[in-house]
């Protein structure tokens, strides 16, 4: 196709030395915009699965002397309570130093929370295949455990799903903003080069040159012009990604969960620089027969 | 070539007026017909219109009025991706050649003949053939700005007859070579007539008109065409 006969010479044009930076520039924002939905969606891929098919038990402290004792035996109620619930298949509660080692990614030093009045946390682990009436079973610690509740998480979960989704379609967004901004480049492009050879153009329309095999020699050089670039880009948006992704990984305790990509998504990074150069293609040669139409 | 009977009409004008935007009109009322396998001269001033009739001929133009006929199918009724098709049937020598710059002789020749995607092959056969008949054997890969004012209109000749067209059109041929090249063009026209195309040649050589007499010609004078025959 890019080594096609060409009576232009179009080779030479302002546009050949433009285009491809501008097309690199937008393959490498699609990159990052495409890595960041699949990275996104991975992640609550693995917060879901995480976190489905256990629970979370909450004891509210009590307070007071001899409270600590109390705090146990509503512990000790709760996870008795949770024992005797259909579909559970494991009941394990934190102590204290598991509990530290929770907050230590987010506060740092635990010192200074040590002596501060902290709820206890029981882990329930369900049987993935067994129904369970969630409702009933937190009624029923309520009731029989004071200060006890029952997180499913699915709360946290579902807004966090809910952001996740919207960065993704806001990610959709930005490369079809990116698309059109190219094909609105390629459009300019294709114009300027049909205004600097009117001449040669004219001499092939008048010698019966269908308007396809003028419109076809310009689609050809922006598809050269556009995968040449988003090769560009794409060269640009691998080592800055790897880097996202390393740093990310570099962070300590988890504040970030491991960022990586599914195959799918190295898939269409690896396909953006082909898309690119078919959109410049489809756009110059819809350009020129546009302008083409014009003409006696 | 599908050259048509001679005596059947190659072109038909009935009533044609042109104007450019809003301004008068430089062709007024103008008809005419031209059978196959004529040779015709439009003579008249500069600026007479001679050449904005010749546009009309060779589709780069669209009437503001009137019936423009060509090859039996009436311009105005035509579809535009069927105008291509007429518009190989039409060879053309622009006043100015026309010539692009940046491809070479041979490659400026082959173009009516890439348009309708013929094989390299017959490319590389045919057009060296026809550049050694007009003698521009030595210059198949020059580039046009190194060649002369002669050399430029010989190629333009052999650009607009490569593809043996029915309908040969000429703006003034003769405008930019000696009196000498300008025999030999004429000559060339008159053998090429001979094999069956139709010629109209747009001159305002008066001596050249005289000198062919025995053709007919359209004198165009203040946007008004009329025929004198021989």
């Amino acid at each position: 196709m890019i080594s096609r006969h060409s009576d232009l010479p179009l080779k030479g044009d302002a546009t050949s030395r433009y285009m491809p930076w501008l097309v690199a520039l937008m393959v490498f924002l699609s990159a990052v915009a495409v890595a960041s939905a699949f990275a996104i969606q991975t992640v609550m891929t693995r917060w879901d699965h995480d976190v489905s098919g256990t629970l979370t038990v909450q004891v509210t402290p009590v307070p007071g002397d001899g409270g600590e004792a109390l705090t146990e035996d509503r512990v000790r109620a709760a996870i008795d309570v949770m024992e005797r619930t259909h579909g559970v298949t494991a009941v394990h509660a934190l102590d204290k130093r598991q509990m530290m080692a929770l907050l230590e990614p987010w506060l740092g030093s635990t010192d200074v929370v040590e002596d501060l009045p902290l709820p206890r946390l029981i882990d329930v682990t369900l049987d993935p295949d067994a129904h369970v009436d969630l409702a009933e079973a937190g009624e029923r610690l309520s009731r029989t455990v004071p200060g006890a509740s029952l997180d499913d998480h699915r709360i946290w979960l579902s807004r966090l799903i809910d952001l996740s989704r919207t960065i993704q379609w806001l990610a959709v967004g930005i490369v079809v903003l990116i698309g059109a901004v190219t094909s609105a480049t390629v459009v300019y492009a294709t114009r300027t080069g049909m205004a600097v050879h009117r001449e040669v153009i004219e001499v092939l329309h008048l010698i019966g040159a269908q308007d396809d095999y003028i419109a076809r020699q310009f689609a050809d050089r922006a598809f050269a012009l556009g995968f040449g670039g988003g090769l560009m880009g794409l060269a640009l948006a691998v080592p800055v990604l790897t880097a996202i992704g390393w740093a990310a990984r570099r962070m300590e305790g988890g504040f970030l969960p491991h960022l990586s990509l599914p195959l799918v998504g190295f898939i269409a990074i690896g396909l953006l620089p082909a898309a690119a150069a078919l959109v410049a293609m489809v756009t110059a040669r819809s350009t020129v027969h546009g302008t083409l139409a014009r003409l006696p | 070539m599908r050259h048509r009977p001679s005596g059947e009409n190659i072109i038909g004008f009935e009533s044609v007026g042109l104007r450019y935007g809003l301004g008068s009109e430089v062709l007024q009322d103008v008809s005419f017909v031209m059978p196959a396998g004529s040779f015709h001269f439009l003579t008249g001033a500069s600026g007479a219109g001679k050449s904005s009739l010749l546009r009309l001929m060779f589709l780069g133009l669209r009437p503001t009025r009137g019936r423009v006929v060509l090859f039996d199918k009436d311009i105005a009724q035509t579809r535009r991706y069927e105008l291509p098709a007429l518009r190989r049937r039409i060879g053309v020598v622009f006043q100015d050649f026309r010539l692009l710059d940046h491809l070479s002789i041979l490659d400026n020749v082959a173009l009516p003949l890439r348009v309708r995607g013929v094989k390299e092959t017959e490319i590389k056969k045919h057009v060296p053939e026809l550049l050694a008949w007009v003698g521009l054997a030595e210059h198949l890969h020059a580039k046009p700005p190194t060649l002369s004012g002669g050399q430029k209109q010989r190629v333009a000749i052999a650009r607009a007859v490569i593809g043996r067209p029915e309908l040969l059109l000429a703006d003034e041929p003769t405008g930019n070579v000696d009196d000498h090249i300008a025999m030999r063009l004429m000559y060339l026209f008159e053998e090429l007539n001979k094999l069956g195309t139709t010629i109209v040649v747009a001159t305002h050589n008066e001596q050249l008109v005289t000198r062919f007499s025995h053709h007919p010609r359209l004198h165009i004078g203040h946007g008004i065409v009329r025929k004198v025959s021989p």
